[in-house]
């Protein structure tokens, strides 16, 4: 396995780059065995988290959603061949940019979650994490958690997660990037924008504990 | 300076508790009584009338096991939200009473920082990624900034109304949560039920729904289902603690809340942290339910920040978030 370099170790996967695999270089995704669960619970997990990863990326991509390319899927090895995308995780770039740079990025990550929610896809863990900034592109990564969904409920949730990230990690930021995110989104997803932000809103104020008078 | 003792009054649901908490940390009462309910649910009205009915009976006992008599109390400190308005009021009425007849000040307190700080406490751990898991509660936390931030929670209901709600309808014994337990090592099969993650988010309900049909099909034994249930459950909220674990490099991890007594949860919980490198830490079983030692020792912490709070505006809030505290004691 000459040339394969292990770039990084998430929680759920670990990350292979390949410079040469059949002349082209490649990331492989790799689902690792979770030995806290059970052995059948986790294959089937895996599994089925590698089958929904390859056939939402397939989807985005028809949809002109910026995902990488994939070569090849193992399911029984819960493994993916994808492009290698060249860029910096948006994660780490919101402290290093200007004011203005950051704030065009978030406006284009928002337009891009709007064009996705309008083809029906749910990423299921929208946060800065999964998005790579390339070639003026923002590229969505990571949607192993992700569903066909056109619900007001589906897209409330993943706006949620994106809106936790930024009060939770981007906490120096948050209004700003929000105000900024949630104009793209609109412009992205169109009239059904507002409906899906109010439900975001509602989500975020939920009780805990559910009062029956 | 010399040692200051708080008197902390927990009612959030369906527990009332009474601690006592001094400034050096040490935990000199912690006196719980539970309401029961005849049936269903704990009804917020109910568990209120039970509360008021109890309050004195309690906060006698904990000064009695302190040791204390009324007038050494320095200050009264009382769990301010979140949960069910109607047990907050009765707690929160006898907390301004209590510090009007001393002449002491009141502070309010979270009850969700509280479960964080009793468990760093109680464990030591210094600043650890923490799971807070109870009937009322699924939160993923973390202190970041000044606040504890929320990087996971559940989307609809806690694990642990779950957990009781199945218990019922499959009429297990109350609590629900120990029940299922009991049942679940007497179980081996898995029978396919939802897993449902977003992110660092979950959601129990779809869980909920389908364990009670599987339940009410007769198609599988109780013990199996059980098995399944907690199974699914706590992979779960083993997923999330692994993804805020990434995330954050926390090198310690807290399991704190009610749940928290569960031993498959723990050993979950503790071959993750393994995994990343991170020490866990379990909050002990008597500081894991809701009780008033937390709010005591929340309310020490706060108080000697130079938090106080005013009783004109001492309300409840049923509602107040985790993510919304101030936190001055952490700096």
């Amino acid at each position: 396995m000459e040339g394969l370099r292990l770039v990084a170790k998430g929680a759920e996967a670990d990350l292979w780059l390949d410079s040469d695999w059949n002349g082209v270089r490649v990331l492989i995704k790799r689902r690792g065995l979770k030995e806290y669960r059970l052995p059948e619970l986790d294959a089937e997990i895996r599994r089925s988290r590698t089958a929904r990863e390859a056939s939402v990326i397939h989807r985005a991509k028809e949809a002109g959603v910026p995902t990488p390319l994939i070569y090849q899927v193992d399911l029984e090895a819960a493994t993916i061949v994808m492009e290698y995308v060249e860029g910096e995780r948006v994660r780490e770039m919101v402290d290093v940019l200007g004011d203005d740079e950051r704030r065009e990025l978030f406006r284009l990550i928002g337009r891009t979650a709007g064009r996705m929610h309008g083809a029906g896809i749910i990423h299921g863990d929208l946060t800065t994490s999964n998005m790579i900034r390339s070639r003026g592109r923002v590229v969505f990564i990571d949607f192993g958690l992700g569903e066909v969904s056109w619900e007001v409920e589906s897209r409330g949730v993943d706006l949620n997660l994106m809106y936790r990230m930024l009060t939770s990690t981007h906490y120096g930021h948050t209004a700003e990037l929000f105000k900024v995110f949630r104009e793209g989104y609109e412009e992205g997803l169109g009239p059904e924008a507002g409906e899906a932000l109010t439900r975001m809103e509602e989500i975020g104020r939920r009780g805990r504990y559910l009062e029956r008078e | 300076m010399d040692r200051l003792v708080c008197l902390g009054i927990e009612s959030t649901a369906d527990n009332l508790g009474v601690g006592v908490a001094t400034s050096d940390g040490t935990i000199l009462a912690n006196e719980i009584t539970t309401h029961v309910p005849e049936e269903g649910g704990i009804h917020p009205r109910e568990a209120a009338r039970h509360h008021a009915s109890h309050m004195g009976e309690v906060i006698g006992k904990a000064l009695k096991s302190a040791g204390l008599r009324g007038k050494e109390l320095d200050f009264i400190a009382f769990s301010q939200g979140p949960g069910l308005g109607p047990c907050l009021r009765t707690g929160a009425t006898a907390a301004r009473a209590l510090a009007s007849y001393l002449g002491v000040p009141l502070v309010g307190v979270n009850h969700c920082v509280a479960h964080i700080e009793i468990g760093r406490l109680a464990t030591g751990a210094g600043d650890p990624l923490t799971l807070y898991v109870s009937g009322g509660n699924t939160i993923i936390t973390g202190f970041e900034g000044g606040l504890y931030r929320v990087f996971g929670e559940t989307l609809d209901i806690a694990v642990g109304n779950c957990f009781d709600t199945f218990a019922r309808e499959a009429g297990l014994p109350y609590p629900g949560g120990p029940a299922v337990e009991e049942m679940a090592k007497k179980g081996g099969r898995l029978i396919p039920l939802p897993y449902v993650v977003k992110g660092m988010d979950l959601s129990f309900s779809g869980l909920l729904t389908a364990v009670t049909q599987e339940f009410r099909s007769s198609r599988w034994k109780l013990e199996d289902i059980c098995y399944s249930l907690q199974e699914v459950a706590y992979s779960m909220l083993g997923e999330v603690t692994e993804r805020a674990l990434a995330h954050t490099r926390k090198p310690e991890v807290l399991l704190t809340g009610g749940v928290a007594a569960n031993r498959r949860l723990r050993s979950i919980i503790g071959s993750i942290a393994d995994e990343h490198g991170a020490k866990a830490s379990y909050v002990p079983i008597g500081y894991a339910t809701d009780n008033g030692a937390m709010i005591a020792w929340t309310g020490m912490l706060a108080y000697l920040s130079g938090v106080r709070t005013p009783v004109e505006t001492s309300f409840i809030d049923s509602r107040w978030r985790l993510d919304e505290v101030e936190v001055p004691w952490r700096g």
